[in-house]
């Protein structure tokens, strides 16, 4: 019979997942026996400082937080594409410095073309 | 069948262990809390609780009981299957990275070998916890919160994955309890000299991470009220401010790791393993609430400056001195 690829190490995180579902799960469902529950109009309106709540609250907002996330993906990519890099750069040596600095390298220049872009800047 | 009664021993074992590192940690929550109000209190020249036990021991007890008591208010417009599960994946973001922490020699619930990877996953996994509760509150402030809580926590886990990187390159491993084992030839058993920059981000991106003031942006309470959880209440809001400290102890607990020695001390302390590794941790979270009481809060066009165009740099830097020493034979 072939024996199916078991990570085992792997086993008590998710039983310490599950654990913390139950807890998170428990505690809400506890609370449902405990407490009262006196809901009216006024108190399930959105907290807006005491006012009735003016206009739609999933309003449009800034584009930068878009910019924000696709320089995210992009440079969280990079970050990865270090890691395993860094992890065996003891076995290659410099090739693997002279490698990684040309990678940073070409890194730089986008990241200074975003600068120059003012892809930062937040107004 | 010897098989089946082993692994259900093996099995009781890791529960054993869960639960034990679990309630330490609960424990631990509950009374940063206390702690932290006891500090920020006597920083500003107050006492902090004194009322509930002696020196208000038994105020983080008092306030969990009242949060059980709350009514659940689940505003009438909201999304309520989302807004149901967002503090649950917060809080599962969170804790779960404690599965990986070697909190002594040879003693961590799972001793994976992507353990540092680990960690920066489940700790991004948080941002959808804040995302979700701030869309799905339907409100202004919760919306406005979600977004640059999100904003903040992705710009800076950039500069946190890469402050890590030269801990890797010194390490050579992503095994947090190999980790540790390598600073053992270095000054003081620690990363902490070769690496200072390196700290000095990370530092400063955690504090970012876990939204804590001054890069307390996303709760601003002068202009957001509380951001992504305005909405919530009773036990809801309870698992996000659980899981709010257990971010702050998880990310000192990586600097501890990566940066400060671990278990290791200056010397052993007999009987008590984990001693150093909780005298440093419980030395970080004072420092969390010192720097608290001292600096005042960020601008948030200033917080992203500051992430983008300072961090980012100096992670790339160390990497690049990182590689220049180790290249010219110059560390341990």
């Amino acid at each position: 019979m072939p024996t199916a690829f078991l990570p085992e190490e792997y086993l008590p995180i998710v039983i310490f997942m599950v654990i913390i579902l139950a807890f998170g799960l428990g505690t809400l469902a506890v609370g449902i026996v405990l407490r009262l529950r006196r809901p009216y109009q006024e108190k399930l309106l959105p907290y807006e400082s005491g006012n009735p709540p003016v206009g739609e609250p999933r309003y449009r907002f800034s584009v930068r937080f878009y910019i924000v996330a696709m320089l995210f993906v992009i440079f969280d990519v990079e970050a990865v594409f270090l890691y395993p890099w860094a992890i065996v750069f003891d076995q290659i040596g410099l090739y693997a410095f002279v490698e990684m600095m040309l990678f940073i390298a070409i890194l730089v220049v986008g990241y200074v073309y975003a600068w120059k872009k003012e892809a930062f800047r937040w107004d | 069948m010897p098989g089946i009664v082993d692994t259900l021993l093996y099995i009781a074992i890791i529960v054993a262990k869960i639960l034990v590192v679990f309630g330490a940690i609960m424990l631990h929550v509950a009374y940063a809390t206390y702690f932290e109000r006891k500090t920020i209190g006597h920083m500003q020249v107050r006492l902090g609780p004194m009322n509930v036990g002696p020196h208000g021991l038994l105020q983080p007890i008092a306030d969990g009981i009242k949060l059980f008591f709350k009514e659940d208010i689940i505003p009438a417009q909201a999304d309520k299957p989302v807004f149901f599960v967002a503090p649950v994946i917060s809080l599962v973001g969170a804790l779960s990275s404690l599965a990986v922490v070697p909190f002594f020699e040879g003693f961590a619930i799972a001793n994976i070998n992507v353990g540092l990877l680990f960690v920066l996953a489940m700790s991004s996994l948080g941002s959808y916890g804040i995302i979700l509760a701030g869309w799905s509150s339907n409100s202004k402030y919760s919306f406005l919160g979600g977004l640059r809580s999100a904003a903040q926590v992705i710009s800076y886990e950039i500069a946190l994955g890469l402050s890590l990187v030269g801990v890797m390159m010194l390490a050579g491993s992503l095994n947090l309890t190999d980790i540790v084992r390598a600073q053992e030839r270095y000054p003081f058993g620690m990363f902490l000299l070769p690496q200072i920059i390196g700290c000095a981000v990370f530092v400063i991106a955690a504090i970012a991470e876990t939204n804590r003031s001054p890069f307390d942006l996303p709760e601003a309470e002068s202009e957001l009220v509380a951001g992504y959880f305005v909405e919530y209440s009773g036990m809801r809001y309870g698992l996000f401010f659980v899981a709010e400290y257990t971010g702050m102890i998880i990310m000192a607990s990586i600097g501890i790791v990566c940066f400060l020695g671990g278990w290791n001390g200056p010397f052993k302390i007999p009987y008590v393993p984990f001693a150093w590794f909780f005298i440093k941790l419980y030395v970080l979270i004072f420092i969390y609430y010192w720097v608290r009481a001292t600096l005042p809060r960020y601008r948030y066009d200033h917080l992203m400056n500051l992430g983008w165009k300072v961090m980012i740099p100096l992670a790339l830097f160390n990497i690049v001195i990182t590689g220049i020493l180790k290249v010219m034979k110059a560390l341990p």
